[in-house]
């Protein structure tokens, strides 16, 4: 079976049980929004203040949001063992990586769909003439969150407090990420938006030094 | 370990006539006059973590391919031995940086870059502390290891290009950076110097982690009540 199709059926599978329950989602975006509101009573929320704090302010959420959602990824395979039926089938561990990468990208990317118009209300900021720019930089820069932290979650998986060794292992790591989609992020916030495309070049460099990473590093992540 | 004795004794004389040099030997610096003599100690720290952190690497990516415990024994401890070469720079900068600078911090690339590296690798360590089995923490922590060496030169080139305008480095920096003749020959001394002491530090390091090692298998043989326990190599290692 090609990785491709396995990589498939990981992701529906993935995408079924989040759907039949949906409490990955639902805590997620509540645990966001709960950082957006916080931030208002931090930063003084005027309009000009929100352009200058904002896109620190909503990519730090889903930072912490995402470290937390990505951390059940591998851990809830470990409750009925069922990492290791999926590592007895035969396909490649990049496959299995790949799969639950893009359903940690979906959900993120989900929650954001929602959240960054909330947040755009909340902060008086319009954002409706630069949707297709900002859907770019948002689903990049999760893509390197979501890559670099479903190869954590695998690894904390195994260790005790993963809870909060997660975030531990996965933060610092971002920091580079952080920088680069603040930035983008900024360049469109601004009053008038300019898509900054050195740091999105950055950003899509930063998603391929991790991925080729995981790739090549995925037969040592999932072994027995 | 019959040389052990003069090697340590010839590296400290090393220290003791870096320190000599760097005080009495480099020249005076034209602004900074003596506060600058910490330099050569700080650059001789960052020279020692960036060894350290590449034998990590190596070491990490040796253990994947060879599965030999030594490259994990090796791993664990050059982290151990850059994140401490990492802290005596650091606290070696924010000493030179309130006098030269005015301020004891700045988010500049190279600071920010060695900040985040520290936190890092004091992640490495922890992860190790939090995984019981002993395979799974080599190979979990080997991955994380590469992943967080990979990520430094991102974090540079980030803050690089955010910070757009810092002082540039002064040795190869270019055509108008560089360092009096002597002041680069004592800078060569307190490198070397503070790398070999790295390195002795690393090595017993290294041995430690081999006895521990060699003391859980033993615990382990004695537990299971095997009848032909592994002979005791630990003597011969003190």
């Amino acid at each position: 079976m090609s990785t491709a199709r396995a990589a498939a059926i990981v992701l529906g599978k993935e995408l079924r049980l989040e759907f039949r329950a949906r409490e990955l989602l639902t805590t997620t975006i509540v645990f966001a929004l709960v950082i957006v509101v916080l931030f208002s009573f931090a930063f003084d929320p005027t309009a000009g203040e929100s352009r200058r704090y904002g896109p620190g302010l909503l990519w730090i959420a889903f930072l912490f949001a995402g470290s937390l959602m990505l951390n059940p990824s591998f851990a809830r395979e470990q409750s009925n063992s069922t990492l290791d039926a999926l590592r007895m089938a035969p396909v490649s561990p990049f496959a299995i990586l790949l799969g639950k990468m893009l359903a940690n990208l979906i959900f993120l990317c989900l929650a954001e769909a929602i959240l960054v118009p909330v947040f755009a209300v909340l902060y008086n900021i319009s954002l409706t003439s630069v949707v297709a720019p900002l859907a770019l930089v948002f689903v990049l820069g999760t893509l390197g969150l979501v890559i670099t932290g479903t190869v954590f979650s695998a690894v904390a998986a195994h260790a005790r407090m993963r809870e909060l060794l997660l975030p531990l292992l996965l933060l610092p790591i971002l920091a580079p990420l952080l920088i680069a989609a603040v930035e983008t992020t900024a360049s469109l916030f601004a009053e008038n938006p300019a898509l900054d495309r050195a740091w999105l070049a950055f950003l899509a460099g930063f998603d391929i030094v991790f991925l080729t990473a995981s790739w090549l590093l995925s037969d040592f992540l999932l072994e027995e | 370990m019959k040389s052990r004795v003069p090697i340590t004794v010839a590296a400290a004389a090393l220290v003791f006539f870096a320190g000599y040099a760097a005080l009495f030997i480099a020249p005076d610096e034209r602004t900074m006059h003596e506060i600058q003599r910490i330099f050569y100690f700080h650059l001789g720290s960052w020279a020692a973590m960036f060894t350290a952190l590449t034998i990590a690497f190596i070491a990490n990516i040796a253990w994947l391919v060879t599965r030999q415990p030594r490259w994990d024994w090796l791993g664990v401890s050059s982290v151990e031995v850059g994140v401490a070469a990492c802290t005596a720079g650091l606290i070696t900068g924010v000493l030179w940086g309130k006098p030269a600078w005015g301020i004891w911090w700045t988010w500049d690339p190279r600071l920010t870059t060695c900040f985040i590296l520290w936190i890092l690798y004091i992640s490495y360590l922890i992860l190790r502390g939090l995984i019981e089995e002993p395979q799974r923490r080599a190979t979990l922590s080997a991955i994380f290891g590469i992943f967080a060496f990979l990520d430094a030169p991102l974090v540079y080139a980030s803050n690089r290009l955010w910070v757009g305008q810092h002082p540039s480095p002064v040795i190869m920096g270019g055509k108008d950076s560089g360092l009096d003749p002597a002041m680069g020959r004592v800078l060569l001394v307190a490198v070397v110097t503070m790398t070999v002491m790295m390195l002795i530090v690393l090595v017993d390091r290294y041995r430690l982690e081999r006895l521990r090692h060699e003391l859980d298998e033993l615990r382990l043989a004695a537990e299971s009540g095997s009848s032909s326990p592994k002979p005791l190599a630990a003597k011969e290692l003190l």
